[in-house]
């Protein structure tokens, strides 16, 4: 391999020799993409309207919970979707920019406090999957990366993630999402720094560190835009493709709720006065595993009928942040006392911001 | 002989990474040797850290995605 164009066909590596100008291939999908841009827009728009339309006219429904039933659901379900199609398409070409390997080279011998912001960030746009999380956490502990930075990536990667964000600015708008971001990425410094703080590295399985140091993969590659944008389309109908259908049954539910439940029935369970149900709220998450687009509409609809913003928060960063699965897949290269700080301390985090929130609202 | 690594500890899309790979190869009639590599050492040793990852010839074709046929028939054929 090596030689150019042996492998046009190569997403990731090895494709392009660099002839070509920097965004050689960029005008023509951008020119197709315009008019779909404008469409989006103007679907986008008149949603509202439409929902309504379809409630009132077509449904000839009575004002009333099924009447808001349906509303809700007709306007929230493909205001979602087009939101996820273009979010999950830009996200998905900004990733090709960031591939693990290059994110690995950034964080490889960085101090711990900057290391700790920096994973954090490239945490958010690194492509990650929570079935990769070992052969990455071994690549970078092996390779140079600090114990707490890895964990610093290792924390915000799932919990900030595209999906979360989509979810949050189409349901609960831009305020709670960037909320939902800043205090994600916080959590994931912090927690990341206290477990390099910690120095547990007799935490983790021995043989971690007494192996082969981690081999380097292919050197850095230029993409073309057309690569890109493949990357960003293929983004699409794999993360949308998998998504929708937790979208649908969220929103139904969230539906439910909102056309039937009495206003103010969440505020004595979910409500600030009950000082308990942040931790509740994060106990029940941790073994909760759903993705985002599950769990989004639903809480919606629950803060809607008096739920307190900090508790739901709480209780979407630790379904989403804390899985689970991740914590059995990890248990192959960490002792249980290092799983046990990790779940201990982002749990913690989470609480806190919970707290926070319904304090401060 | 070309070789072939297929890595990936054992998850769904893993073992469809293999069928594609193997179905490439008959359509193509590229005789080569396939190797599954599901230990996690071997893993981090080849410098993968995104499975499912195929390798031909020790070089890293696509890591963390199903690699489509047409991508493979391009890089068995190709020499």
């Amino acid at each position: 391999m090596g030689q150019p164009g042996s492998a046009p066909q190569s997403a990731a590596w090895a494709s392009t020799t660099g002839r070509r100008p920097r965004f050689a291939g960029v005008w023509r999908p951008l020119l197709a993409g315009a008019p779909l841009l404008l469409v989006w827009w103007l679907v986008y728009r008149n949603l509202a309207p439409f929902a309504a339309w379809v409630t009132y006219q077509v449904l000839s429904l009575k004002p009333g919970g099924l009447a808001r039933s349906v509303e809700f659901f007709v306007f929230e379900t493909p205001k979602v979707l087009l939101l996820l199609v273009l979010v999950v398409f830009g996200v998905g070409v900004i990733r090709s920019f960031f591939t693990p390997e290059r994110t690995r080279q950034i964080l490889a011998g960085k101090r711990e406090s900057v290391g700790n912001v920096m994973a954090a960030g490239l945490g958010v746009v690194t492509p990650f999957c929570s079935c990769s999380a070992v052969p990455l956490f071994l690549g970078f502990v092996t390779s140079g990366v600090p114990l707490g930075v890895t964990f610093s990536f290792l924390i915000s990667a799932p919990m900030v993630n595209e999906v979360a964000l989509v979810l949050l600015f189409g349901l609960f708008g831009w305020k709670v999402a960037a909320l939902y971001a800043g205090t994600g990425l916080m959590i994931a410094i912090v927690a990341g720094w206290t477990i390099g703080r910690l120095h547990m590295e007799g935490q983790v399985e021995p043989w971690v560190y007494s192996g082969p140091v981690a081999g380097h993969t292919q050197p850095g590659v230029r993409m073309e835009w057309a690569e890109r944008l493949r990357y960003g389309r293929d983004a699409v109908r794999e993360i949308v493709g998998k998504v929708w259908p937790f979208v649908l049954v969220g929103i139904a539910v969230g539906a439910g709720i909102h056309g039937y439940v009495p206003e103010g029935f969440m505020a004595s369970i979910m409500g600030k006065a009950a000082w308990w149900s942040v931790p509740l709220a994060v106990l029940i998450g941790i073994p909760m595993y759903s993705n985002a687009a599950g769990i989004i509409p639903v809480v919606q609809a629950l803060l809607g009928k008096g739920a307190a913003l900090g508790t739901v928060l709480a209780f979407m960063m630790s379904v989403i942040g804390l899985s689970l699965p991740e914590t059995i897949i990890l248990r192959k290269v960490l002792k249980p006392a290092l799983i046990a700080t990790f779940v201990g301390v982002v749990g913690f985090g989470i609480l806190i911001v919970g707290y926070l929130f319904n304090l401060l609202l | 002989m070309m070789k072939i690594k297929v890595y990936g500890p054992g998850c769904a899309r893993c073992k469809q990474t293999e069928e594609v790979v193997r179905r490439a190869l008959a359509e193509t009639g590229v005789q080569a040797e396939v190797e599954k590599v599901s230990d996690i050492q071997a893993l981090a040793a080849a410098g993968i850290l995104m499975t499912p990852a195929v390798a031909v010839n020790e070089v890293i074709k696509v890591a963390g995605r199903i690699p489509k046929l047409d991508e493979v028939r391009a890089w068995v054929s190709a020499r």
